[in-house]
């Protein structure tokens, strides 16, 4: 329970010991304090302003077998200008793509916005690690500033959390100044004690962001893995100085569910949190909802499909 | 600009509230013989809500013959399948007017719309359901293969949850084939009147639910009325001990859900971030109004720093003040008494040594409002520890032992609740079998449910409500022969043996 | 008497929720009592009793994870549905049996009534059931009530609602899944209630009617390995009972045999649910 007491070094048995000494989270009563959050009412000005916020904090992202460098175009355009409508739209935190389409994007938004790719054989990460390294590479090479890699569950939930912390440490060695999320892919975790020594070692290992989900396995990001999570970086804050920042990905599709989110953020770390530097949410069709909602604050009355671009 | 939440107002303009509300007696709403009344007061803005009655010796006669009439020729005698048709119309009346419902309580009690809309509403209407279905299956409760109702039941009830109290009343009382007269709080009254048109639409028959409002000494008179069979108190230790005096020698059943003084004992391998959560909850729920409040915090020495912490950080963050806004977490106090009393008990903290901690939260200018507050540094000796309190104040204390958490936990003369953390189950059960307490939570706290039973130990009352156990203070059980003088009880409900 | 043509209705099965009809596109000729024709009904196959099973057993996921109180609330919503169209059922039964007008009304009223005993059962049953037991030594044991999974009921032949009713709702209350193979002469009313039963918040596939004739389904179904249990109170011949309960006792079903003579208006008593439950005990020590 002594958090700050002694961080672990790199030593299997003591990583091994220091997270499975973290405490509890009891999920009945996790789920029922973001569930009581996710009642909380914003109205007018603060709701303009959080749905920008939210906007600023979007990952833009298509992972999909089929895309093209013409649908990373189409979607760059839009993480620019989300609303042509509307110029007063800010611009969305960044883009997210596979390894091989970061140089398109790059071409694409120039300066204006941050390229994320997804490595280390994602979504599965059943790779060697060389393949993992050289992927990371890749993207970098190619431009991304952020890289977003998966953890190896398998080794995770065989208790071999030595193997995920190295391999966390090498990527990160291999980003250079590119920044790293690091992916729990928590829907496969399972438990939230899980979650919480997961994103305890991804901390540990040098993580800049923890990332809920892949996006890919079902249930991806809910508010109680998220308020672990934020847990976690605060308490990782308290005992090391360390500002770690979160990524809620995957199922979030509403204004309603993102300002939760924001919620969920502001209670829980505060507000020192609520920047596109320390939260963001990976999203595809989230946006357009915000979109349709910033309309609806805007005109006074409701928005509908045909008045939002698809990407 | 920054995250704020804006206010966010529940409309008040989905309830109606009267100028003024004569007595339900007999299904109408009738003017008090003597003509008095007194005011209702939002304690949130100090403005008056309504004027009611205050009924007197002849109209509680009246009330008690109404239900009397009504156990004889009507209720008494009606299939237990019928009486739960008229009480799932109740239980769903309430469902579809639980919003306009629960901004009255909010209204006039002062707690936060988000409890009353989230906790207490919704208990209400599950609370009928749940007795709904046992009124044509009591013989199959094990009170025996024929329980009877025992008559008319005279219910007084306290202002901390005054319709889910009036529900935890009517609700197994008209089940079991009983008659109510039942008195509010004389702060809150008003959805216990709400009620009383609930009860027109649903149809029930004049006189099965009477409802005077008044204050103690209208309270006095009913439980002490000769016509009575059954008396059901809700309320503090001192009213309790007086009722159960006055109750001595009469054949009337008696039951009593009083005060309590709440140990919430968290040990070092606890889930800390849900314990906080839990002790806040245990606490600062509906301003610390409540019996069965987690008022004394035992913390094991080895965290208690880190708990400590922890709840501070997270006391920050409540809101306090307008109780209709949907983002507030902390209402006002329900009365300027109650204010007053827990001024008087936190002095005495500071007076006797203990250190006092404040959350961070500006009060309104109009209205009772008491911040949250945490005592540190409490001793058992303290009155702080020993008094209940009723309000946001939490006293904690410590415990370097399991052995040394019953001692303290035990060392009162309560015995309502208490609660547990720890990750380790076998330690859970360990507590729960010596804490001298009728509601153990374990890693939650403040949970209510119909099925579960609740009540005290030793001053904190007898007898159950909710649950199995919660019908036999309304039955007269099997007994063999309904003639003979000896009536035979159910355990801790009888007094009178 | 009225110039206006009637419009009919269709009748079909009820699985998952929907209203197919049978797989195999056979139906049968429905006939009152006297022989007059009141509706072609959808014939059920064994494949319609194998789809049954499927989607069973995903309704029974979802009801058996549900509150008591909200199979509660579901089962009470049930006979508030069923007031609704109360004149339907009671023309129904009235086809179906050729009984009196009030027969049928005292019929449709202890059907409806029936639903809301059982919607009070959801939750006591576990304290009616369930038991906190005092074993010698330092454990707390506590044994509970639980659903037995998917439920084939064949209902009682000739009580065509409130035989129904008395059969499926005992099933549904403790969080079972059913499959109910309606009377083959009187299926009628089954369908009307599968009507009620797809606007009461039933999720789909807990309840799922097929019309036809169990002696073709049953046996497919009482040895369909993903069923759990067998109420047999609609089988009027012993010996097709016999075999499927000899059928049943492959994965070793619980099987309730037909009574002969049921009163159906009677009180039902808890018989019927604990046929369908198991007894969970759970063991835990007590220790600092």
């Amino acid at each position: 329970m002594t958090l700050t007491a002694s961080l672990p070094d790199a030593d299997p048995t003591a990583l091994r010991r220091f997270l499975q000494g973290l405490p509890g989270v009891d999920e009945v009563g996790a789920v029922g304090r973001a569930a009581s959050l996710a009642t909380r009412s914003i109205k007018t000005s603060s709701k303009s302003y959080a749905i920008d916020l939210a906007i600023r904090m979007v990952d833009l992202t298509t992972l999909e077998g089929m895309d093209t460098p013409g649908k990373v175009r189409a979607l760059c355009a839009k993480a620019l200008r989300p609303d042509p409508t509307d110029p007063s739209t800010p611009s969305v935190a960044a883009v997210c793509v596979y390894g091989d389409l970061v140089d398109i994007a790059r071409a694409a938004v120039g300066d204006a916005c941050h390229v994320a790719a997804v490595a280390t054989a994602f979504p599965s990460g059943r790779a060697s690690l060389a393949v993992k390294l050289q992927d990371t590479a890749d993207a970098v090479a190619a431009g991304a500033d952020e890289i977003d890699m998966v953890i190896d569950r398998g080794a995770f939930l065989s208790g071999d959390y030595a193997r995920v912390y190295d391999e966390i440490v090498a990527i990160k060695e291999a980003c250079g100044s590119a920044h790293l999320k690091v992916i729990l892919e928590t829907g496969e975790l399972r438990t939230l004690d899980n979650v919480r020594r997961a994103s305890w070692l991804a901390m540990l290992a040098g993580a800049d962001f923890i990332k809920t989900s892949t996006g890919k396995v079902s249930p991806a990001a809910t508010p109680p893995v998220t308020l672990v999570m934020l847990e976690a970086v605060r308490d990782f804050q308290t005992a090391t100085g360390r500002t770690v920042g979160v990524k809620a990905a995957g199922g979030i599709r509403t204004t309603k569910e993102a300002v939760a989110y924001l919620v969920l953020v502001n209670e829980t770390v505060g507000e020192q949190w609520l920047t596109p530097d320390l939260f963001r949410f990976g999203a595809s069709s989230l946006l357009n909802d915000l979109l349709l909602q910033r309309q609806r604050m805007r005109t006074g009355h409701y928005s509908g499909p045909d008045y939002v671009t698809i990407d | 600009m920054t995250f704020e939440y804006a206010p966010a107002p529940e409309s008040r303009s989905i309830v109606d509230i009267a100028d003024a509300y004569g007595l339900f007696i007999d299904g109408q709403f009738v003017d008090p013989a003597d003509g008095r009344t007194f005011p209702t007061v939002n304690p949130a803005t100090e403005e008056i809500l309504s004027t009611v009655a205050e009924a007197g010796q002849q109209d509680v006669d009246r009330a008690v013959r109404a239900a009397r009439r009504a156990y004889e020729q009507v209720w008494g005698p009606m299939s237990g399948r019928d009486r739960g048709k008229y009480l799932y119309r109740i239980a769903r009346l309430l469902q579809e007017r639980s919003r306009e419902l629960a901004v009255l309580e909010t209204l006039d009690n002062g707690k936060p719309i988000r409890e009353a809309r989230d906790v207490d509403l919704p208990l209400v209407a599950a609370h009928f359901f749940y007795h709904a279905g046992w009124a044509d299956k009591l013989e199959h409760a094990g009170f025996g293969p024929a329980p009877r109702p025992l008559g008319v039941a005279a219910q007084v009830i306290p202002w901390n949850f005054p319709l889910l109290m009036l529900a935890w009343k009517v609700a197994p009382a008209l089940a079991c084939g009983n008659t109510v007269v039942l008195k509010p709080a004389e702060t809150t009254p008003l959805t216990a009147l709400a009620f009383a048109d609930i009860c027109r639409q649903a149809d029930l028959p004049p006189g099965i639910v009477n409802i005077l409002t008044g204050a103690g000494d209208t309270g006095r008179m009913l439980v002490e009325h000769p016509d009575v069979d059954k008396v059901a108190f809700t309320g503090s230790t001192a009213v309790g001990q007086q009722i159960m005096r006055g109750l001595a020698g009469t054949s009337k059943r008696l039951s009593l859900e009083l005060g309590g003084k709440a140990a919430n004992i968290v040990f070092d391998d606890a889930p800390v971030d849900e314990a906080v959560e839990g002790i806040v909850n245990g606490i600062f729920f509906n301003q610390g109004h409540v019996c069965c409040a987690g008022s004394r915090l035992l913390l094991q020495e080895s965290v208690a720093d880190e708990v400590l912490t922890s709840l501070q950080r997270r006391l920050s963050t409540l809101r306090l003040g307008d109780p209709l806004d949907k983002n507030t977490d902390i209402g006002a106090i329900n009365s300027a008494a109650q204010l007053e009393r827990i001024h008087e008990l936190a002095d005495s903290g500071d007076a006797e040594g203990a250190t006092r901690w404040t959350a961070p939260c500006p009060l309104p200018d109009r209205g009772y409002w008491f911040p949250p507050t945490v005592f540190t540094g409490v001793t058992q000796a303290h009155r702080i520890a020993r008094e209940e309190i009723f309000g946001p104040v939490l006293s904690v204390l410590t415990f370097r032992t399991p052995d040394e958490a019953v001692e303290k936990a035990n060392n009162t003369p309560y015995g309502l609740s208490a609660g547990i953390w720890t990750e380790k189950g076998s330690r859970i059960l360990w507590m729960a079998q010596r804490m001298r307490a009728g509601v153990v939570w374990a890693n939650t706290f403040n949970r209510f449910d119909p099925t579960s039973p609740f009540g005290g130990y030793k001053e904190s009352g007898f007898g159950r409500e909710g649950g199995i156990q919660g019908l036999g203070p309304y039955l007269d059980s099997d007994v063999v022969d309904h003639e003979a003088t000896v009536r035979i009880g159910f355990g801790v409900t009888e007094v009178a043996r | 008497m009225t110039d206006r043509l009637d419009v009919r209705k269709t009748y079909k099965l009820f699985i998952g929720g929907a209203f197919p009809r049978s797989e195999s596109g056979r139906t049968y000729e429905v006939t009152r009592p006297d022989g007059a024709f009141l509706a072609n009904a959808a014939k059920a196959s064994r494949k319609d009793g194998r789809n049954s099973v499927l989607a069973a057993r995903k309704g029974y996921a979802a009801w058996n994870a549900a509150t008591a109180y909200n199979r509660g609330q579901v089962l009470y919503r049930i006979a508030e549905v069923m007031e609704g169209r109360r004149a339907q059922f009671i023309a129904d039964v009235q086809d179906a049996e050729g009984c009196s007008d009030t027969q049928a009304r005292a019929q449709v009223d202890a059907a409806i009534d029936r639903w809301v005993w059982y919607a009070g059962w959801a939750d006591k049953l576990a304290q009616v059931l369930g038991s906190a037991n005092p074993v010698a030594g330092p454990y707390f044991n506590f044994s509970v009530p639980e659903a037995s999974g998917v439920v084939v009921a064949v209902a009682p032949q000739d009580s065509s609602l409130i035989g129904l009713v008395s059969v499926l709702a005992p099933i549904l209350v403790s969080g079972n899944a059913a499959i109910v193979v309606a009377s083959t002469a009187r299926p009628l009313p089954s369908v009307t209630l599968a009507e009620c039963l797809a606007t009461s918040d039933v999720p789909g596939g807990v309840v799922n009617v097929l019309t036809g004739d169990p002696v073709e389904i049953m046996p497919w179904l009482a040895e369909h390995a993903d069923v759990n249990a067998l109420d047999l109170a609609g089988i009027t011949d012993d010996a097709l009972a016999t075999d499927l309960e000899r059928a049943a006792a492959g994965t070793v079903k619980r099987v309730r045999r037909p009574e002969a003579g049921a009163d159906w208006f009677a009180d039902p008593g808890l018989s019927r649910i604990r046929s369908f439950v198991e007894t969970k005990t759970v063991w835990h020590p007590m220790g600092v």
